[in-house]
């Protein structure tokens, strides 16, 4: 049940993927509930992600054609 | 008498390097604005291009991203006047409800309430978002990308794992530094 802080910062980063399991978020509140530190981290982790949410990146095959068409443009 | 001495560091332009360093930040910056991805993909193409042939015209005053970005700003006021121009200027388009539980919804309760989404929270989140795109282009470019990839672009770990030959591990480490840099980051800049 008593997990190390990295642990606890390694399961609260998968959380925000929703890749950590039902007992590893369990243990996660369990270890914040004592330790004050890593629970305004993961507040603040738990924020990122939510300003994250609403970025957009464009993929690499874009990318690609974006840099080919420049290159074409450059000739 | 003291004298005045200017700073005479002028920037240069590094086409080559445009679509790397720029493309997900005018990306960004032209979907806050446009709200369509495939607008916004075809604003960033005609920026660079359109950047390319002004190359001549830029002084080296303002950093190559400001002068970029300037640029977009154009294109994304063209697109709204083309597109102005097509619909007969001031079209509103408004779909009546024809459903019974809608019935008697009058078209004043239909516009944007106010109180909820005013125009500061929009201009803010779109800073924000451009802030937040400062503090990842100042990661180091592997975590920028792994992040990138995981977060943004919500990728697998297995496909991540794959594509840039690392394993879990290593990306979990990336993302969690990557995670922390960006917190405290966004905390001086932002907050």
């Amino acid at each position: 049940m008593k997990i190390s802080h990295e642990e606890a910062l390694h399961i609260c980063d998968k959380a925000q993927y929703n890749e950590a399991s039902k007992w590893e978020v369990f243990k996660l509140k369990f270890h914040t509930f004592f330790c004050k530190t890593c629970a305004k981290h993961s507040k603040k982790n738990t924020v990122l992600s939510g300003l994250c949410s609403n970025l957009h990146a464009l993929d690499e095959s874009t990318k690609e054609a974006m840099k080919k068409a420049l290159e074409k443009e450059q000739l | 008498m003291e004298a005045v001495t200017k700073n005479t560091t002028k920037h240069q332009l590094n086409p080559s390097k445009w679509v790397d360093a720029y493309a997900d930040y005018l990306f960004n910056y032209a979907v806050s604005r446009v709200s369509d991805a495939e607008i916004a993909k075809d604003l960033v193409q005609e920026t660079f291009v359109a950047g390319l042939n002004s190359a001549k015209n830029y002084k080296g005053d303002a950093a190559e991203r400001t002068w970029l970005i300037a640029i977009l700003k154009r294109k994304v006021i063209d697109h709204y006047r083309k597109i102005n121009s097509k619909k007969g200027k001031a079209e509103v388009r408004m779909s009546y409800a024809s459903t019974s539980e809608e019935e008697g919804d009058w078209l004043e309760e239909r516009v944007a309430d106010p109180f909820t989404k005013g125009g500061d929270e929009t201009i803010e989140n779109r800073e924000l978002g451009l802030a937040i795109h400062d503090c990842l282009a100042k990661l180091p470019k592997k975590q920028s990308l792994v992040f990138t990839k995981k977060t943004i672009q919500g990728m697998s770990t297995e496909d991540i794992c794959n594509e840039l030959g690392i394993n879990p591990s290593n990306l979990w480490v990336m993302i969690h530094r990557a995670r922390t840099a960006l917190m405290g980051c966004m905390n001086e800049n932002w907050y």
